[in-house]
């Protein structure tokens, strides 16, 4: 990889607005602004994709984390009772244990990080910067491998999400027997329901 | 940049979210640092992908991706289904199964 200036400043820009938006995702007491703090760390980790030359995961990831997974967060949020969050103690009992252990995760981490060998030419794939800017870019390189290589996984992964989708509106539905015990309920959760 | 430098930002975010999901109470707040640690999960997948020159790293991101989208609607299910159950968010309230 070319190692000019402007990358090395957007790297060292992005990594560390990556982190500090994922220390705001646990230091910030409001549940809404965690979720907030996660599209934070979500841009800029997309930032570093883009660094990477993986446009098209880039877009992906705004698209799915920014815009499907923390507005379905967000949309829980409110359904749920929040009130009192505020006052009380947001940090569980056992912080002596967690924060140490952590740390030496974290501690870890880098260690392996800065640890890693450079690669060897040996194990090098067949995707260099030459031959997917040759087919078009990352999708156009993303979309050779997926439907042939991995298109078994790629239609079993759409399998799961069908059965994740079923599965959480079997689960979030209101029973009927529920709905029997609660009569003024039952219209409301008719067009309540599908909402959810 | 070279891969090291993104092996420890992903290593980072992965630890930042375990230390969110073991410290918060909130159980919504425990699903969204599990977020955080795919996320760095995610990173350090592109960049090798990047940089030993294969595909496989990018289409591993999106299998991630799908699995971290089913993960969260189910999870947010249960917690939907629970809280009509029990209406608390914190997670050390819901010790009914201790012996």
């Amino acid at each position: 990889m070319t190692d000019n200036l402007a990358e090395v400043i957007a790297f060292w820009y992005l990594a560390f607005m990556a982190v500090t938006g994922g220390v705001g995702v646990l230091a910030l007491r409001n549940p809404v602004h965690s979720a907030l703090s996660l599209v934070y760390v979500i841009f800029h980790v997309a930032g570093l994709f883009v660094i990477l030359g993986a446009g098209f995961l880039a877009v992906v990831q705004i698209i799915v984390y920014a815009g499907a997974i923390v507005v379905l967060f967000l949309f829980t949020l409110m359904m749920l009772d929040m009130r009192g969050i505020a006052h009380e103690r947001f940090v569980h009992r056992q912080l002596w244990l967690a924060v140490p252990l952590a740390v030496l995760l974290a501690i870890e981490a880098v260690f392996v990080g800065v640890g890693t060998p450079e690669v060897r030419e040996a194990f090098l794939g067949a995707f260099p910067p030459q031959t997917i800017s040759d087919l078009g870019g990352s999708t156009q390189a993303i979309a050779a491998v997926l439907f042939s290589e991995y298109l078994l996984p790629f239609e079993v992964a759409s399998v799961l999400l069908l059965v994740a989708a079923i599965g959480a509106i079997i689960l979030a539905r209101r029973f009927d027997r529920e709905l029997e015990a609660m009569p003024e309920a039952a219209e409301a959760g008719e067009s309540g329901e599908a909402a959810s | 940049m070279d891969l090291n430098a993104y092996l420890v930002v992903g290593g980072l975010l992965f630890s930042l979210g375990v230390l969110g999901t073991l410290l918060r109470r909130n159980i919504i707040v425990m699903l969204i640092s599990i977020e955080l640690m795919l996320n760095g999960a995610n990173l350090t997948l592109a960049a090798f992908s990047t940089f030993l020159e294969d595909m496989a790293g990018n289409v591993m991101v999106i299998f991630s991706l799908t699995v971290a989208a089913a993960e969260v609607a189910v999870g947010l299910a249960i917690l939907v289904a629970l809280s009509r159950v029990f209406p608390v968010v914190n997670i050390d309230q819901l010790d009914d199964l201790r012996g």
